[in-house]
């Protein structure tokens, strides 16, 4: 849905303003971590303020899993400092072992002890007594499992063995909460609602949390703020409505699948596209040829001829819930070759119908390379 | 079954794949590493090579003590004309009884995976039913029945009958691991019945036919009781004899013996290395055909014969005997019971230490998979390929010069047992940890308990299948176990084993037979518990297909 460029929910919701007199929950100072010759963790910046959602979004290989590896303590920086509350937790000099970090972690598919019911697993980090009782139970009712308390994993739904794996790690009362794609052992349908889920159950109990994932969506859904990673660097950082209004880099919009990326010529300002010319937003220092982005909201499509508007047919067509989702090309011929444009439209259009469509700039465009 | 060398290979260790790939490779590349802080060796791999290099030991000590004796003994030893008449017994036997268990253990395995044979689960019980019976006492029940069969012919016999089994359950478990539809694309392409076995499902079982035979020679290398009585003569039989009479020429020759089952070994590490574990991405179930009425009599036949003489014909012999001598020679309850104490007891200690020994060694190879680590480990299986006898002769040498309190000592025979078994626990404890991700303990870890809390919370719980299948594999196979148990038992006690090789070796069949019956039952306990184990395993209650699993005398 992010093509259309809809608000998300995480943006509709204002991440709160750290207190001025509170540390960071999180602060990492040019981290870096390489195995042999092969850097993974290059220099990374980063600030969680307490209460926020961090989603770390990076494709498979990028670094995000060992990231979250230094920030629990199951794996050493080897350049840099992970401040947690203001505390050195690994630096050149110290290092503070796992158990003493007081951070829940919830790895991939959960992990929960086999050998144990919820309600243990629950329970396995804090410490024994009336405590206990009432932390498993107050756990449990956050994330709405009571009925569950005395299954074993196994007899768990994928949906309810992450909801218990969050509940293992919330039960410690952390100061930081770390998710590994925490949902990508789900099926689709289950993944959306369980967002939902966790994100609510995070904010009720006031939980920092850094998620890393793959998937876009579920990063722009989740987060407060969104760190993409890419080549063990921080691409950029920002609020989700941030990241999608204004992508440093042409891969990042591609990335986050915010419209359609097409190099063309530049002339006076302006990119010259198929269907028409446009006004560029921005850096005057594009050269003669840019990489620019259409939106899906920055295209109008009309069904009768129009003045302003230049001749396309529809070369697909998708119905989702209310809108069409189009591909457009320019012109009116059915042999004429050229890209696609990816658009938004309120009635349903056939494959092969001609309209006419005006693209609303300024548009973002980068130097082609 | 002899006491050593009887693990069908678990190409399972290495063949399974780790839970998650791309974290170890990282893992992998971190060996790499000069970053300061990490030079500290992790305490598993501290461990683990200690462990190592006790299963190591007797070899060095085996190389000390022939230095002591002077090479120039050991060259007379081994170059008179008594050891070529041994090399070529000991030769001849290895190649004439891998040949008939090959045939033996191949034939059966098919017949039980591909016909639809009457009552095929229990002859699948019985087939492997051997494997709990000591060589020993099944050479003595041909023996005392049969006194003509002995020597050359008799060993082969025995043996046989003893160690198809090692043959036919990796077999077994390649034939049920190939997909069968290969075998219907080859007819398809125009190959008859017989060119499809040859061409195409001996192709599949090739690595698990080898890897059988392997063990098989081994087995027959180490054996002493069986030959003994059915005097035929060994590198081991001798080696033994000499140890009475004139130690130094004993470890002299108890090193080509040595030299001969490491090279056994290694030609088993080829051969499981080159395992491809290509087995039909889905499981289907098994095709079985239906043989003709008369060809099905056949098989039925042959499989009434092989379950006759190799598990009818020991019991109903061990049971004749008693029942024939009830009222004249049979033990006295009490003395029966002080020995099946001592042996449960040296047993049970031994299962215990191998199984303990075996954690930090599984660990150390399964979670640091860095190529020292990876060697270290391989190590650990070196002592698989040294007879009984061998680790028995350092284990008196090394007590006699540095540790003599030891000597004749329970600790000593329990450590032996230990050592000797090491690699059948390690098996057992391997496949629970690969199976067992690491993210557990981690997840402990960051729930606030060290490394320890974590370790017996979480990981002992996880493993504790493996380190029971560790112990019981263990257990049953020092209760059978001879040589070492001669050679190392405490002045003034006795066991199932030493009490059966008394009265047998003095022709009292009538005596040794409650001994052996019990020793039987007693190794056959923990071989149900394995047998229950390894079926639970196998349905997949874990979500591992294919494993091969360990399996046992």
């Amino acid at each position: 849905m992010t093509q259309l460029g809809t608000p998300t929910e995480a943006a509709a919701q204002p991440s709160q303003p750290p207190e001025p007199s509170k540390p960071p929950a999180l602060r990492l100072d040019g981290v870096g971590r390489s195995y042999g010759a092969l850097t993974v963790l290059d220099g990374l910046d980063l600030t969680v303020a307490d209460g926020q959602i961090l989603a770390v979004l990076g494709p498979s290989g990028s670094g995000k899993t060992t990231l979250l590896r230094v920030i629990v303590g199951l794996d050493r920086a080897d350049a840099g400092a992970v401040h947690l509350a203001g505390r050195v937790v690994d630096d050149r000099h110290s290092w503070v072992r796992p158990e003493d970090r007081g951070v829940g972690y919830v790895p991939q598919e959960g992990a929960l002890f086999p050998h144990l019911t919820v309600a243990a697993n629950i329970g396995f980090g804090v410490r024994r007594g009336r405590d206990r009782t009432e932390a498993v139970a107050e756990t449990l009712q956050l994330v709405g499992l009571v009925d569950l308390a005395g299954r074993y994993p196994h007899q768990l739904s994928g949906g309810q063995r992450q909801r218990v794996a969050l509940a293992r790690a919330l039960a410690i009362k952390p100061r930081l909460v770390v998710l590994d794609e925490p949902f990508s052992s789900l099926d689709a349908a289950l993944r959306a609602g369980l967002r939902a889920e966790v994100a609510g159950v995070l904010r009720r109990a006031g939980a920092t949390a850094v998620v890393v994932t793959h998937d876009q969506d579920e990063a722009l859904s989740i987060a407060d703020e969104v760190a993409v990673l890419r080549g063990g660097r921080f691409v950029q950082i920002g609020a989700p409505a941030d990241l999608l209004a204004a992508p440093v880099d042409p891969d990042i919009a591609a990335f986050l699948e915010t419209g359609t990326l097409l190099t063309v010529a530049v002339d006076h300002g302006r990119a010259v596209t198929p269907w028409g010319d446009v006004a560029v937003a921005g850096s005057p220092n594009l050269g003669d040829r840019a990489v620019i982005l259409i939106r899906p909201g920055q295209i109008r499509v009309h069904t009768a001829p129009q003045q302003t508007g230049r001749p396309a047919r529809v070369t697909g067509s998708e119905y989702r819930g209310g809108v069409s989702l189009v591909r457009l090309r320019a012109g009116s011929d059915d042999d004429q070759d050229g890209p696609d444009l990816l658009a938004g439209s309120d009635e349903p259009l056939a494959t092969g119908q001609a309209v006419w469509i005006e693209i609303i700039g300024p548009i973002s465009a980068w130097p082609a390379t | 079954m002899s006491g050593t060398a009887t693990i069908v290979p678990a190409p399972a260790g290495d063949a399974h794949p780790p839970p998650d790939r791309r974290r170890l490779s990282l893992r992998h590349r971190h060996s790499h590493g000069h970053s300061h802080h990490r030079r500290r060796a992790r305490p598993s791999t501290v461990v683990g090579a200690m462990v190592v290099a006790f299963t190591l030991a007797p070899l060095v000590f085996l190389l000390i003590d022939a230095h002591h004796a002077g090479w120039q003994e050991v060259h007379t030893v081994l170059f008179r004309a008594r050891s070529a008449m041994l090399l070529s017994n000991t030769g001849k036997l290895v190649v004439i009884v891998c040949a008939t268990t090959a045939v033996v253990g191949t034939a059966t395995a098919w017949c039980l995976e591909r016909l639809a044979l009457p009552a095929r689960r229990l002859l699948a019980a019985l087939v492997v039913l051997p494997i709990a019976f000591p060589d020993f006492v099944v050479g003595y029940t041909w023996h005392s029945t049969f006194p003509w069969i002995h020597g050359l012919m008799g060993a082969s016999l025995v043996m046989t009958l003893t160690s198809y089994p090692l043959v036919y359950l990796p077999v077994r478990a390649a034939l049920r691991r190939a997909d069968p539809e290969a075998e219907g694309v080859a007819r398809s392409l125009g190959l008859g019945p017989w060119e499809t076995f040859w061409r195409v499902t001996m192709r599949q079982v090739l690595s698990g036919l080898a890897g059988g035979c392997l063990l098989v020679a081994l087995a027959v290398m180490a054996e002493f009781g069986a030959f003994e009585i059915l005097r035929f003569q060994t590198f081991t039989t001798e080696v033994f004899t000499e140890f009475q009479f004139d130690p130094a020429a004993a470890s002299a020759l108890a090193l080509p013996l040595a030299m001969m089952g490491l090279l056994v070994l290694a030609g088993e590490a080829v051969v499981t290395r080159r395992t491809h574990p290509t087995g039909p991405t889905v499981s289907r179930d098994p095709v079985r055909v239906k043989p003709s009425t008369s060809a099905g009599a056949g098989v039925l036949v042959a499989f009434g014969g092989l379950v006759g003489l190799a598990v009818v014909l020991p019991i109903a012999t061990l049971i004749g005997w008693m029942v024939r001598s009830q009222r004249t020679t049979l033990p006295a309850s009490t003395s029966l019971a002080h020995a099946l104490a001592s042996t449960v007891g040296y047993g049970a200690g031994g299962a215990l230490l191998a199984t303990v020994l075996a954690v930090p060694v599984a660990v150390m190879a399964v979670r640091r998979p860095h190529t020292l680590q990876r060697v270290m480990e391989r190590g650990a299986y070196l002592v698989q390929g040294l007879p009984g006898v061998v680790v028995a002769l350092s284990a008196v040498f090394f007590t006699t010069r540095y540790a003599y309190r030891l000597y004749q000592s329970s600790t000593l025979l329990i450590v032996v047992y230990a050592l000797l078994f090491l690699p059948l626990a390690l098996v057992c404890v391997k496949v629970s940890v690969v199976q067992t991700s690491e993210s557990y303990a981690e997840v402990s870890r960051s729930l606030g308990r060290g490394p320890l809390a974590s370790f017996a919370l979480i990981t002992v719980p996880l493993i504790a299948p493996g380190l029971a299948a560790g112990f019981c594999l263990v257990f049953l196979s020092s209760v059978t176990e001879l040589t070492a148990t001669l050679i190392l038992i405490p002045i003034g006690h006795h066991t199932l084993v030493t009490q059966f090789w008394a009265y047998q070796g003095a022709a009292a069949y009538g005596a040794a037979a409650p001994y052996a019956l019990v020793m039987i039952l007693v190794a056959g306990i923990p071989t149900l518990l394995l047998n229950n184990w390894f079926a639970r395993r196998a349905t997949g209650a874990t979500g591992t297909t294919g494993t091969t699993l360990p399996v046992l005398t």
